[in-house]
């Protein structure tokens, strides 16, 4: 198998600058494997699917049967990045973090943004995501996001967009570095011959941004990762990052309040807990607090962290920042906070929540993708050149009930990275994600999880939607 | 460490045990059965490994008759009797799956490679085409799982409530085994001494996985002397007597230095009783009361046992005392 007859047509290619010439960071990667015998790639590919599945790297579908675990499909030609392209990247993505965290601060103390008019105040209220619990919270070391995953596709120019971000509990970093391991054993002649940064150093570095939240005056302190438990969809990456850490996997049966301080049940009786990355939605966190229903959560745990007596990762509250509507204003939010111009542009986007920019969606729809402004997993979204009149007429309908609710932007053309196709390769669309921690700094983790669109002409990448994923190589230097 | 964890560590490890004594019951059986022609036909040859069960009246209602396809598939492949293998090792691998983040990797992904092995399609064909393989394997990764997990695992609590879990699973399937057998092999007098007598007590220690120790120690095959190797022998690791011992000894490590709460504990006393006695009985005295009595004894002391851990470690506590609390944050 080798990329002689392969075509990037008429999209951004992340491997060729046009067909037979290979982009320069990649050209040692594709002389390698042309040069591989025939059925060498399907030989590997097979080992790297059996490795997966052995490992238990999977995912659980939801509506399928339940505790239906998959694999999450994996392409094992991996997508580059150049040292230089990173570079700007890692700045753009640490910028926007920043900012955003300063904004969350703002909006649940001081609400400067607020009565400065650069946000209008309704849209803040208006969100389903802005927790009134959280007014007047000062969280350890004013930090709210201390993992976020920010979305970043390449449209046709080449050119690096901010698609979303992701500040509640964005998943898939296990995925990369599941996949990197995996990788490693699979072509592990590629790796030596290529300057390959590695992401290893993740959850050491995870460990220690939820440190930095316990007091120096705790000597030996307990740290946990709250999961929904076995039947939740990223339940795999919750053991593995804890696995990694070397912290406890606790669920909310495992946790109880007294006295203000979390305790975890053990076979010696209560422990405390100081620190906790929560990977529950806020909704289901505290029952007494927020949707009384759940028995997911720990009831009175947020008075606890309202007292100061456990520290939350990410902090309730913080999705405000991650809601698609406000989305729109970040390149606003950065100016504000940092008097810096947005290192990484965003896609541009109209708020349907604004009688004018409604009205454009509506009007041209067939063009547009729409996406409802708190979901996640690509659920109830419209693309519009490939969907029906029906399903435009139905979203029309949905932005017209409830405009709040809906953002469009322009169809992008993703770029696209060579797949293996049972015995050829083929250009897909893709995505990055990359994993930024803030702790007592703010840092990037090399690397991220790329999806791909692993259907034919498909823009949607999603795992939910039958996307797959790629291991991630960001380049240590351009020496090609 | 956390209650649902040792929980689940406990469980986990008594449900592989179950999974491997049951390949190694049938595997036996398997080997017994080329050896003896005359018995292939006996309609009743399988029989003895559903009685081994207690759940005679499950399989008689739900599997029909004694026949070698039933009873294979009762014991390994039908998902509704819980204590098949196929049954064991899906709830061993939910249970693993649940505390992944607290055994090693390798652990994990064995323990979910011998699950993979029976759930996919095809397995059943698998068993029937070859099945001598099929149980050998199963076997083998067992000891694999436990190897792995006894040279890369901290043998801290967790390893402790492992133990725990797998030697009282241990000692209560050898104890049915022996119990069923033996009532099984020694009614035909006629045969004392036969090649078909021979060939079935040799059975009997190869499905314990005892043959090649107890002839270490005993040399010819006698059924008093079988008896008191499994139930008496000190450093065989399949006794009765080694498994309680070693049960002991994980609980003792549990409670650790404090000296104080294993006294007051109803569980600590239990297992201390049950030891006394397998310690410090001899097998005339066994005999004497009758063994079936003897071994009952046993299963009912172990069952208690398995309940007063599962209120002292398990269950879910209420915060009661909070100055309870206080002293345990210290």
């Amino acid at each position: 198998m080798n990329f002689e007859n392969y075509d990037p047509e008429n999209f951004f290619d992340e491997f060729f600058l046009k067909p037979g010439t290979p982009r320069p960071e990649v050209e040692r990667l594709i002389k390698r494997i042309n040069s591989f015998p025939k059925s060498e790639m399907t030989n590997r590919r097979k080992s790297a699917n059996a490795a997966f599945k052995q490992m238990g790297i999977t995912f659980s579908v939801y509506g399928d049967n339940k505790g239906l675990e998959k694999i999450f499909p994996f392409d094992i030609v991996p997508r580059i990045i150049s040292a230089k392209d990173w570079s700007l990247i890692e700045r753009g993505v640490k910028q926007r973090v920043f900012a955003l965290n300063q904004f969350i601060n703002d909006i649940y103390n001081d609400q400067k943004i607020l009565n400065d008019g650069v946000i209008p105040k309704e849209l803040i209220f208006s969100s389903v995501a802005f927790r009134k619990e959280c007014v007047g919270l000062k969280p350890p070391k004013d930090i709210w996001c201390h993992v976020s995953g920010i979305d970043l596709v390449r449209d046709k120019d080449g050119e690096f967009y901010v698609l979303e971000d992701n500040l509640r509990c964005p998943s898939g970093v296990s995925y990369v570095l599941g996949n990197r391991r995996v990788m490693k054993q699979t072509l592990p002649v590629i790796f030596e011959a290529l300057p390959i940064r590695p992401v290893d150093d993740y959850s050491g570095r995870l460990a220690n941004t939820l440190r930095n939240l316990i007091p120096d005056s705790i000597v030996k302190p307990n740290i946990a990762i709250l999961t929904p438990g076995i039947y939740n969809s990223a339940y795999f990456e919750h053991s593995f990052l804890a696995q990694q850490m070397g912290e406890e996997l606790v669920e909310g049966q495992d946790l109880v309040v007294q006295d203000g301080y979390v305790y975890m049940r053990t076979t010696k009786g209560f422990e405390r807990v100081h620190a906790i990355y929560r990977r529950i939605d806020d909704e289901y966190l505290d029952p007494t607090v927020f949707n009384s229903d759940s028995l997911l959560g720990v009831p009175g745990i947020m008075k606890s962290y309202r007292e100061g007596k456990v520290a939350l990762a990410n902090a309730p509250g913080a999705g405000i920042a991650d809601d698609k509507a406000i989305y729109s204003f970040v390149p606003k939010i950065i100016k504000y906070y940092t008097g810096e111009e947005p290192v990484l542009r965003n896609v541009p986007t109209y708020v349907c929540e604004n009688e004018k920019e409604k009205q454009h969606v509506i009007e041209n729809i067939e063009n547009f993708v729409v996406k409802t402004t708190h979901g996640s997993g690509g659920y109830g979204m419209l693309i519009g050149p490939s969907s029906t009149r029906k399903e435009q007429r139905e979203m029309v309908d949905n932005i017209r009930r409830e405009p709040r609710n809906y953002i469009g932007q322009p169809v992008i053309q993703l770029s696209r990275v060579p797949v293996m196709v049972k015995d050829h390769f083929e250009g897909r669309h893709v995505d990055l994600r990359p994993y930024v921690l803030y702790g007592e700094d703010i840092y990037v983790l090399p690397g991220g999880l790329t999806r791909v669109a692993l259907k034919k002409g498909s823009l949607v990448v999603n795992s939910s939607q039958g996307g797959g994923s790629k291991d991630t190589w960001v380049m240590a230097d351009d020496g090609i | 460490m956390l209650s649902r964890v040792a929980n689940a560590l406990y469980w986990m490890n008594r449900y592989l045990e179950r999974a491997e004594n049951t390949a190694r019951i049938i595997e036996s059986q398997l080997h017994m059965l080329l050896d003896l022609p005359s018995m292939r036909k006996d309609p009743n040859a399988w029989k003895p490994l559903v009685d081994i069960t207690g759940d005679a009246k499950y399989f008689t209602e739900n599997i029909g008759d004694y026949t070698r396809e039933n009873v294979i598939f009762f014991h390994t492949f039908d998902n509704k009797y819980p204590h098949s293998i196929t049954s064991c090792l899906t709830a061993a691998r939910e249970n693993a799956r649940s505390v992944r983040e607290i055994i090693p990797s390798e652990m994990w992904e064995k323990i979910n490679n011998l699950y993979l092995g029976i759930a996919e399609p095809g397995a059943d064909e698998e068993a029937g085409r070859s099945p001598h393989k099929f149980y050998y394997d199963i076997k083998m990764s067992c000891h694999l799982i436990i190897g792995i997990a006894y040279s890369t695992m901290a043998h801290g609590e967790a390893w402790h409530f492992s133990q725990l879990g797998r030697y009282l699973e241990r000692a209560d399937k050898t104890s049915r085994i022996l119990d069923v057998k033996y009532f099984i092999i020694l009614p035909r007098v006629d045969y004392v001494g036969s090649s078909l007598d021979n060939v079935q007590w040799t059975a009997l220690l190869k499905s314990t996985s005892s043959l090649e120790m107890y002839r270490k120690r005993f040399n010819l095959i006698s059924s008093n002397n079988i008896v008191d190797f499994l139930i008496f022998d000190r450093v065989f690791p399949r006794s009765v007597l080694y498994c309680i011992n070693h049960a002991e000894q994980s609980l003792s490590k549990i409670y650790g230095a404090s000296d104080e709460l294993s006294s007051s504990s109803s569980l600590y006393r239990l297992m201390g009783k049950l030891k006394g006695k397998v310690n410090y009985s001899h097998i005339d005295e066994v005999m004497d009361i009758g063994l079936h009595q003897f071994l009952d004894g046993i299963q009912y002391d172990l069952n208690t046992v398995g309940e007063e851990i599962h209120e002292n470690f398990f269950a879910l506590k209420k915060v009661s005392d909070s100055s309870s609390i206080g002293a345990q944050v210290q």
